[in-house]
């Protein structure tokens, strides 16, 4: 049990000084002709004005899974980087890879020079150099970082960050604990590419059979028309993952201590490359108190659902004993685990894997049609063809790309088009649309501070593409490498309300750098809430106000990390950029 | 009779590829994104192309009312120099980076060889045969080869083709895909090939493709199969194989027309997805004056055959 990955509140200086490997050896091991070192599991902490991190090769190991990683300071996932809101820091990063790396400061807002994209803003960092972020600390909450070279992520480079606030607020909690979820595969990232590529469902082992789900036959006929597959919940499942919470496996029992009656703050981010995970502890409630580090008003539920990139603190009072904590990939294809307990030692029962979900008319785009024949109605603004496709509402066209604004360029990247895709910002996510408990929608967050009031200046439309057989992802039909000089534009300052529209049948984690949008969910229009990063639901639209406040170009892609590299991902630039030089 | 068996495979060819259609529909999309990228720097311009927005804004009554139309960016987004890091790190250290950046995010090239059947055919005699694809290539274009031949346990090699095709996407689901094709037995030959390959409605596995050879004739082959789960690694693959000829060619014993079918059923089990043992029957019947043919060489035009083989890529 290694406790490092426990932080008390107030102890975690005790925490940086046990973090002693990486910084205090310059040369990393393979250039002195040794082994890769094992990576430890789980993290150290890091704090101060000045902060040393090395990036070097690990191999790592959990549960009778063992292959190539990346370790930072010599742990998976990397130290955890706390700061505190108003101070200044510099973050010098070291490479000993023989490859290209970096790090992005997921959720930070930094000026966008040092926000760590290679090639959009900054050149990367070369073998053996030395890069040194440097700028102030603007907020707190809990945020994250990682690599944003190639596929490194899915290797273990990750890692934390905690954000103390300015105003001593964070003191309510007698416990404060990073929960960290990723997931360890012993293949090459590119090998998982390359097989998600080639191989048709390679890692899906819970699709329908003759013999499994009960999906009534004429509506698999219907599905096979139109060459879906309707268990494509997960590209990457626990075929190959093993998933992870703080670094631990399920076989490396992690557990988290307290005392009965403190109150214990969790800050729960999915680290992850591609696994949406369903977390819950159960017969324990749980208090969301912030969303991707920005504070939203009390919401309790039992479970929450939460995609790729995205953070939620939570605060749980357990009582006496022990409680599971059970952090389920959205497909049901494996799980995290780890125990909260106020004796050393002692486990609760692990509860079994719920039954993989089954996508629905819904998600392909056709909510609307599970409704009446009124919903058709009001679908049919005026022109005579919406009241040709209402008079038939079952023909499933479901690659009509006169839908389409004529910007998407509707090419063999784009294997459908979302019929009539509705606002789904009120569905809790795949598999937990279903459960009989409180689960969290994003229309319960509700920003507990006022943002300014402000009517957007214009709306946009981004178009959320993909094609499953080719394994091809991309925004408005056009891949990142389509549109490399062609960005997203603001004008600074500008207020735009973006609708993105998934014309895809998975949900996607939508991330864009150096600022927060409001969601457009029905809270007042000041209470909005702020996110980084904005799930959009198969087959649906998903709506944020953006206000375009930090000038630079900025990444904006998925953040699902395949889909990210096989293009679906564009440039957002903000302009004008403030005089520099 | 000449022609019908040419229309035939016309048919079959356009039945396989409604995608074929679809995607000569959206030249026109396609050139409006084409037209989009240089006015991006003319923002009048861009704004002005914008006023069919109306009709999206209107679109917009599922969510909470916003007065503001959809438009184009206001011309200060695209003030200053192309790219914002350029200013800061040099555009020498960026263009690097740049480079890699846009080969990381939708130009990776991938590869795979995929031995869809090496198999014994267990019937009145021994034989074996082998039908393998190898790609490499990007999302769109890849260079793509086909092997396949059939030759007994006793030594004779009844059949052997390679084929080496340019493979281009003209829809989501189907490819495009032009070459050669070269036969080392029965006799020597050298084909142009032009044909369609792809996934069909109710997910049917479709290759379909016209031989004309280098003495003049013209030929075509349909192939179509379907995985049917039984479990998670038990697999039902039905699979249809028609050959067609638009002339007789007697030097191969192939009579005008619709030639042969060659049906078969196959139970493969994935050890793992890239490694699947099976076993199978197969069917195989020369049809009309192919089968007269055969019969004149003392040949049976039809039979049953058992099947055990491996399909295996990696």
């Amino acid at each position: 049990m290694d406790l490092r990955v426990i932080l008390p509140r107030r102890s975690f200086l005790a925490g940086a000084a046990s973090l002693v490997a990486g910084t205090a050896l310059p040369v990393p091991a393979w250039a002195r002709g040794m082994t890769v070192p094992t990576a430890a599991r789980g993290f150290g902490s890091l704090s101060g004005e000045d902060i040393h991190m090395e990036i070097g090769r690990a191999s790592f190991g959990t549960g009778g899974r063992s292959g190539h990683g990346f370790a930072i300071n010599g742990t998976i996932p990397g130290p955890l980087v706390r700061l505190r809101e108003g101070q200044n820091v510099r973050l010098h990063v070291t490479n000993n890879l023989d490859e290209d790396s970096s790090i992005h400061w997921h959720g930070l807002l930094v000026p966008f020079q040092f926000d760590g994209v290679p090639g959009v803003s900054f050149p990367g960092i070369r073998p053996g150099e030395t890069f040194s972020y440097e700028f102030p600390v603007r907020q707190a909450g809990t945020y994250w970082w990682h690599s944003h070279s190639g596929l490194q992520e899915q290797a273990g480079h990750y890692g934390p960050i905690v954000v103390e606030a300015a105003d001593g607020s964070d003191s309510r909690f007698d416990r404060d604990y990073v929960v960290l979820l990723s997931e360890f595969t012993p293949l090459h990232p590119h090998e998982v590419m390359r097989k998600l590529k080639v191989g048709e469902h390679y890692f899906n082992y819970q699709m329908q059979t003759a013999t499994e789900g009960d999906m009534p036959l004429a509506e698999r006929v219907m599905w096979g028309g139109m060459r879906m597959n309707p268990r494509d919940i997960s590209d990457v499942t626990g075929s190959t993952y093993t998933f992870l919470v703080n670094g631990h496996g399920p076989a490396d029992d992690l557990e988290f201590l307290f005392r009965p009656g403190e109150r214990v703050r969790l800050r729960v981010i999915n680290g992850s490359a591609m696994t949406f995970f369903n977390l819950r502890m159960p017969g324990l409630p749980m208090t969301v108190i912030q969303a991707d580090g920005q504070d939203v008003e009390d919401v309790t539920v039992d479970e929450l659902q939460i995609g790729v990139a995205e953070t939620y603190d939570v605060v749980v009072e357990p009582g006496e004993g022990a409680h599971t904590l059970v952090a389920e990939a959205m497909d049901r294809s494996g799980m995290g685990v780890a125990t909260l307990t106020s004796r050393p030692g002692r486990r609760a029962p692990v509860p079994p894997l719920r039954e993989t979900p089954t996508l629905t008319m819904a998600d392909m785009g056709m909510a609307s049609m599970d409704h009446g024949a009124m919903d058709h109605g009001s679908m049919g603004h005026g022109s005579g063809n919406d009241g040709a496709a209402s008079a038939q509402p079952m023909s499933h066209d479901m690659r009509d790309v006169s839908k389409l604004p004529p910007d998407v360029k509707a090419g063999p990247g784009v294997d459908m088009v979302a019929p009539m895709p509705a606002n789904r910002m009120d569905f809790p996510g795949l598999g937990l649309d279903s459960v009989d408990h409180r689960v969290l929608h994003y229309t319960d967050l509700r920003s507990k501070r006022p943002n300014p009031r402000r009517a957007p200046d214009r709306q946009m439309e981004i178009h959320l593409t993909g094609n499953m057989e080719r394994y091809m992802w991309s925004f408005d039909g056009s891949k990142f490498s389509a549109v490399t000089d062609d960005p997203i534009r603001f004008g600074y300052d500008e207020r735009v309300r973006v609708t993105l529209v998934n014309n895809t049948m998975m949900a996607h984690p939508i991330h864009l750098h150096g600022h927060f949008f409001e969601l457009v969910n029905g809270a007042d229009e000041l209470h909005q809430p702020l996110k980084h990063t904005l799930i959009v639901q198969p087959g649906s639209k998903a709506v944020f106000d953006l206000t375009a406040n930090e000038p630079g170009d900025w990444a904006f892609h998925c953040h699902l990390l395949y889909h990210m590299h096989a293009g679906m991902m564009q440039t957002v630039t903000v302009r004008p950029f403030p005089e520099t030089a | 009779m000449m022609r019908r068996g040419l229309l035939t495979a016309a048919l079959l060819l356009a039945a396989a590829t409604p995608a074929l259609a679809q995607h000569e529909g959206h030249g026109g999309a396609s050139d409006e994104t084409m037209a989009h990228e240089p006015m991006a720097h003319e923002p009048m311009d861009h704004e002005a192309m914008d006023h069919g927005a109306m009709d999206h804004a209107q679109m917009g009554h599922d969510r909470p009312a916003a007065s503001a139309a959809e438009a184009g960016p206001p011309p200060r987004a695209f003030e200053g120099p192309e790219h914002a890091a350029d200013l800061i790190w040099g555009e020498a250290r960026m263009a690097p980076a740049r480079q890699q950046v846009w080969r990381n995010n939708g130009e990776a090239r991938f590869g795979t060889l995929m031995a869809e059947r090496l198999e014994a055919r267990i019937g009145e005699e021994e034989a074996y045969l082998w039908d393998v694809q190898a790609w490499y290539g990007g999302d769109l274009d890849r260079l793509m080869l086909k092997s396949e031949g059939e030759g007994s346990w006793n030594g004779e090699l009844e059949s052997a083709e390679v084929q080496a095709l340019w493979s281009h996407a003209i829809g989501p689901f189907f490819d495009l895909q032009l070459g050669a094709r070269y036969d080392a037995a029965p006799r020597d030959r050298t084909y142009a090939v032009a044909g369609v390959q792809g996934l069909a409605p109710y997910m049917f596995e479709v290759d379909a493709a016209l031989f004309l050879s280098d003495s003049g004739d013209l030929t075509g082959r349909v192939e179509a199969e379907y995985d049917q789960r039984l479990t998670q690694r038990l697999v039902l693959q039905p699979r249809l194989e028609a050959n067609l000829a638009a002339q007789n060619v007697p030097e191969l014993g192939i009579g005008a027309g619709l030639s042969s079918v060659e049906a078969g059923l196959r139970l493969r089990y994935e050890l793992a997805r890239e490694f699947a043992p099976y076993i199978g029957v197969g069917y195989e019947a020369r049809l009309g004056e192919t089968a007269d043919l055969a019969r004149q060489e003392g040949e049976d035009p039809s039979g049953f055959v058992g099947l055990v083989g491996l399909r295996a890529w990696f």
